[in-house]
């Protein structure tokens, strides 16, 4: 953990993810280079996790935050269950003007930003891609876009900010 | 990358609506497939009860698996066995923040719509219940829900993608507590694919259509397997699995991921069982991990295991063979 210099938290199960980071420690260690400035970019459950505020749809259970690291409040399974899970064509401003193939698999909603954070990207008014200094979040999965220009967007800002230090 | 390898086109349970002025599109392969994606290195666990699926979720599963009786209750109790309640299950989705899958009766579709219609995020077709079709499985191309099918060998898997699983798991034979028939079938499953991806890099076209004759299933997905040496879906263990040293040997074979049925619940220990195998799961290349996961569990307190050649009910036979 100490000789990476930035990390990439993908989708997954949110719950699982946490209870086993917080099992083997990992937690603490991530949380601590997070707030040093190693880039981080969560997508889905990796939002989640980054997160200051959380709470599930299903009985607005709230959950512990996680790593508590970045200024909004997500909404876990925002748009719905699996069978709402959806593709659309995103506008976001930072990849050019071509649309870039949004996947949303049991997707959280940003539904608050608590501080100033700079937004990537909206689904009509829901914000849905955010970033603040060092720490980038999507509700969608670009992992699974089948192209490669978000994960370029972050390699190449954050080679930037390690520059800067 | 997510493999769309078999697309069945028009399929039935894409379907397009409008969100916010954009259009967006439902139940493609992509968001089918990309949630079993989701689920790799995870464990997916049989639960009958809200109680079961919080000690489930608690422990770290990544989904649950809604049924009436665990596999080893359906082995005791004899008779037809069927999918859960409706409101079992209404109840396990509204007190649950993980996925929630549900068994159906293989071919029974109509017991998938019900499951669809009432919500799950994914369906298992399974030899666990009585088959309803003796003939064919469902055409999940008609659903937008996402379906998992098990198998005991590469044929049966990629006739089950053909006809539409995003997922596929071994059978193994369940409600055992015996691990061996899931060993068998993932080592059958990786021996057929090693084959296919030799004749595939020998780039020998008419070996890899002679076996998609063979299997039964289209030349494509005979190459496509060729050319990832591997499912082109998740493949997932299942079958008798009961401590996390069992799951860890089948992610070792290369599942990417486990079910447990009986295993956790009818365990005198289910909760530090539950979590054990997660650890095992998901850390399984770290022999001290599992070790300090199998510390966890006492052997004692396992569910007793049964031989498969003593079984009157082998329920990995069941269902149609084409």
């Amino acid at each position: 953990m100490t000789r990476i210099d930035a990390l990439v938290i993908p989708g997954g199960e949110s719950t699982a993810i946490s209870g086993l980071a917080e099992w083997n420690g990992l937690l603490s260690k991530v949380r601590d280079r997070i707030s040093t400035g190693m880039p981080v970019l969560g997508t889905c459950a990796g939002i989640i996790t980054l997160a200051k505020t959380t709470y599930d749809r299903v009985g607005r259970k709230t959950a512990q935050p996680t790593l508590g690291a970045l200024d909004v409040v997500v909404e876990r399974n925002s748009f719905g269950r699996q069978r709402e899970s959806f593709e659309v064509d995103l506008d976001i401003p930072i990849l050019g003007k071509r649309p870039f193939r949004g996947v949303f698999i049991r997707a959280p909603k940003i539904k608050e930003v608590t501080r100033p954070v700079e937004i990537l990207a909206k689904l009509g008014k829901t914000v849905i891609a955010v970033r603040q200094r060092n720490i980038f979040g999507t509700c969608f999965h670009p992992e699974l876009s089948g192209e490669t220009r978000f994960h370029e967007y972050f390699l190449k800002t954050a080679r930037d900010l390690l520059k800067e230090g | 990358m997510i493999s769309l390898a078999g697309t069945v086109s028009p399929s039935r349970g894409i379907f397009s609506g409008s969100m916010a002025d954009s259009e967006v599109t439902r139940g493609t392969v992509l968001v089918k497939r990309g949630f079993a994606h989701m689920q790799k290195h995870g464990v997916i666990m049989d639960v009958t009860s809200v109680e079961q699926a919080q000690i489930a979720e608690d422990a770290g599963a990544v989904s649950v698996m809604v049924l009436d009786k665990l596999p080893y209750d359906v082995r005791q109790a004899g008779g037809v066995a069927r999918t859960a309640s409706v409101k079992a299950i209404e109840e396990i989705l509204d007190h649950t923040t993980i996925p929630v899958m549900a068994k159906c009766r293989i071919g029974h579709t109509y017991e998938a719509r019900v499951l669809e219609t009432v919500g799950v995020d994914m369906v298992d077709e399974s030899e666990v219940l009585t088959p309803a079709d003796e003939e064919r499985h469902i055409w999940k191309w008609d659903f937008t829900t996402p379906f998992v099918n098990g198998c005991r060998n590469l044929g049966e898997a990629l006739r089950r993608i053909e006809e539409g699983a995003s997922m596929i798991r071994t059978k193994g034979e369940p409600g055992t507590g015996n691990v061996a028939e899931a060993v068998r079938h993932i080592r059958l499953v990786n021996s057929e694919v090693e084959r296919i991806r030799g004749i595939f890099q020998d780039g020998n076209e008419q070996e890899l259509l002679r076996i998609s004759r063979e299997l039964r299933v289209s030349h494509d997905l005979v190459k496509e397997t060729g050319r990832l040496g591997r499912i082109p879906v998740v493949n997932f263990a299942a079958g008798g699995i009961t401590t996390p040293a069992d799951a860890a040997l089948m992610m070792i074979l290369g599942c990417d991921g486990v079910f447990v049925g009986s295993g956790v619940f009818k365990s005198e220990d289910p909760a530090e069982r539950a979590s054990s195998i997660v650890y095992a799961t998901t850390f399984y290349e770290d022999p001290k991990v599992v070790t300090e996961a199998q510390r966890m569990v006492d052997e004692k307190k396992s569910m007793l295991g049964m031989e498969v050649k003593d079984l009157e009910l082998r329920m990995q036979e069941r269902g149609a063979q084409v």
